[in-house]
């Protein structure tokens, strides 16, 4: 078991990394604290694996400066950084069993036989292998390996885990299952987690906070509620889920929050307008919108038309078209779905004003 | 990897004009040889028998294994340390060793052979220079030996015994040696303990390439030999022209080929064929 205070805190100040012409990380500041699971998530080029082969020395940044708990660690090699590296594709020793896959680092370390005995077999208990220990990486299961590559990178106890894709290749079942084991390792070991992923919800669901990632550089950190809900850009707002984008006009601040007129309605959000004046674009969730016969005076609501659903099983997505002509997309119990289709004619969106965000019109 | 049908038929049939043309030119003369064995000078075993008694014959047996399996240590390992350089060296040192690896094909096996001669014997280039820094004081006989036959078959063979190393470096994951310094290991282990293993099949497929290469040499031997060192192909040769026992010159022959036959079956159970190209 690992003692707290081993995790590492890693600072990176203003790294870039440059590939040719092509800037593959642009000026890249962020501090991944003690303990925490950082999950880095952007679209595929981003930058994300990149980012992770510099944090584990692999890769050296053509600018900036890195730090592991104070030090800088920018010139460190990577055999003396001895960060955990689970790769995507695992990158398993083909020609080692999986006990020797997971000693490989313990050897290195010229620990004595007992103790490399003794922490292979407690970590092959811990990623629940038991009966594996003698068979090849290609004699086991996509899973398997998976786990393989987890215990060979967690046993010598590294300040930080780096994990890229782990589990791009798993269907979607074993992926959950393995979702939830590696949020108990985080807690077991108590370690940094630094996890690459371009699944959206992968992202949410684990992490303590999200870094979003698009075209080299990072667009906004945060707990995943905070970026979810709160999101700075156009881009992160619909990379995270899907989203409903309304234009607004005449946007003001107003007591708790900002005022503006969304098809011929007046609304209110509670989010400050600072950043945004006169036209912008209103952002909701499908899930925050709710479909009603009649919007209250007061309350946050337009007017359209049911067109289409989508059955989901727990839901249904009901697709909807404004008045003004804008496109809105619910997710709503199946009853509230086949009613509102049924009816044929208009119904109300409505949505509490804590719900809707604003975004600058036509900005990324 | 299994082709579609269609593939494989389509395959086959680019292959058949080959295949009619080594029937035609080596297996078909080849059962001629066969038939001899048992043939000449009477019908029956006899010759094989004489092969088994005949103590010449078997120390040439012994020496060609002797020099192959030397040869063959010799080789792979001078070819891996270049294919090392050809396949992962920057990018001048791959011009230098592609350079390395392809002259020596362009120059025939004859021409090799008196080069090293000239290089190797009496009053050769190494000889005098050795003399001439004063390190010996008499020459050192380096041809018309095993010596000789070892240097030359092997500088002929290294080129060969690149390609099946170079296959297996190439195929190999990058981010397993990535894997393995990140966890630890200095560039030294990685090599040893995880980037020559993974490159076994292109050992062993290199090292049964030279070998079997090696059982049939026979200019090499012949010129940096001396005569001394007669190895199998040369005592066939001397059997079937200037004995003249044919019987026994073919008995030997069919030997070689049932051996080598063995090696390949073998090494085609460990190595798939297109891991040699
Ligand atoms: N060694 C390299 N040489 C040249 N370009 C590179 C190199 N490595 C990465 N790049 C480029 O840098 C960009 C970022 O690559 P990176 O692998 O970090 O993306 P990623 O976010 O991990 O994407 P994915 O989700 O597809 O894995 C890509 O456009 C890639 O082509
Ligand atoms: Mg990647």
């Amino acid at each position: 078991m690992q003692q707290p205070g081993r995790a590492a805190e890693i600072k990176a100040n203003g790294i870039g990394k440059s590939f040719g012409s092509f800037r593959a990380l642009d000026n890249l500041t962020l501090d991944i604290g003690r303990g925490e699971f950082l999950t880095l998530l952007g679209p595929s080029g981003s930058g994300k694996t990149t980012f992770l082969m510099i944090l584990a020395g692999f890769v050296q940044p053509s600018e900036g400066r890195l730090f592991s708990d104070g030090t800088d660690i920018t010139d460190r090699p990577a055999e003396q950084r001895a960060a955990g590296m689970v790769f995507q594709g695992y990158a398993l020793f083909p020609h080692m069993s999986v006990e020797q896959n997971i000693a490989f680092p313990l050897k290195v370390r010229k620990k004595s036989a007992s103790e490399i005995k003794s922490r292979v077999g407690e970590m092959v208990e811990r990623v629940g292998l038991k009966g594996h220990e003698k068979k090849l990486p290609a004699q086991l299961s996509g899973g398997q390996q998976q786990r393989v590559a987890l215990a060979r990178a967690l046993v010598f106890e590294p300040g930080v885990l780096l994990l890229d894709e782990p589990f791009s290749a798993l269907d979607k079942s074993l992926r959950g299952q393995m979702q939830a084991e590696m949020k108990r390792l985080h807690q077991e070991t108590g370690t940094t987690f630094v996890f690459v992923t371009h699944d959206q919800s992968e992202a949410l669901a684990l992490s303590s906070r999200v870094a979003i990632f698009n075209h080299g550089k990072l667009l906004q950190v945060g707990r995943p509620d905070e970026v979810y809900d709160r999101p700075a850009s156009r881009f992160v707002a619909e990379f995270l889920g899907e989203i409903n984008m309304l234009p607004v006009k005449g946007v003001k601040p107003a007591d708790n929050g900002a005022t503006g007129v969304c098809e011929d309605r007046a609304v209110n959000m509670r989010c400050k307008a600072e950043k945004v004046r006169g036209d912008a674009i209103l952002a909701i969730r499908p899930e925050h919108m709710s479909i009603a016969p009649e919007a209250a005076a007061g309350e946050n609501g337009i007017a359209a038309t049911a067109v289409a659903s989508t059955y989901l099983g727990a839901a249904t997505k009901l697709d909807l078209t404004t008045r003004q002509g804008a496109k809105v997309t619910v997710s709503v119990p199946n009853e509230v779905a086949a009613a509102a289709l049924s009816k044929g004619n208009s119904v109300w969106l409505t949505w509490p004003a804590e719900k809707g965000f604003l975004l600058p019109d036509g900005g990324q | 990897m299994r082709g579609t049908l269609s593939d494989r038929t389509g395959a086959a049939l680019l292959m058949a004009p080959l295949l009619l043309f080594l029937v035609l030119a080596y297996a078909w003369p080849f059962l001629g040889v066969v038939k001899w064995s048992f043939t000449l000078p009477t019908p029956g075993l006899g010759q094989y028998g004489a092969l088994v008694s005949d103590p010449l014959v078997q120390s040439v047996f012994v020496r060609t294994l002797r020099i192959a399996a030397i040869v063959t240590i010799v080789s792979v390992t001078a070819a891996y340390a270049i294919t090392v350089v050809w396949v992962r060296g920057s990018p001048v040192q791959r011009v230098l060793a592609e350079f390395c690896i392809l002259v020596p094909f362009w120059i025939s096996v004859l021409t090799r052979a008196f080069g090293w001669v000239a290089l190797l014997s009496n009053r050769g280039l190494v000889n005098t220079w050795l003399q001439s820094i004063g390190f010996i004081s008499e020459p050192l006989t380096l041809v018309r030996n095993e010596f000789g036959v070892i240097v030359g078959m092997s500088h002929f063979l290294i080129p060969f015994a690149v390609f099946p190393l170079a296959s297996a470096m190439r195929s190999l994951d990058e981010r397993v040696l990535l894997a393995a310094r990140g966890l630890g290991s200095s560039r030294m282990r990685t090599f040893w303990t995880v980037f020559v293993p993974m490159t076994r099949s292109g050992i062993i497929g290199s090292a049964m390439i030279t070998f079997v290469f090696s059982l049939g040499f026979f200019v090499t031997p012949a010129i940096l030999g001396g005569g001394r060192s007669v190895m199998i192909a040369e005592l066939i040769y001397l059997r079937i022209f200037q004995s003249p026992d044919w019987g026994l010159g073919a008995a030997i022959s069919v030997v070689l080929v049932v051996f080598v036959g063995a090696l390949m079956a073998l090494l085609f159970r460990y190595v798939k064929p297109k891991q040699l190209v």
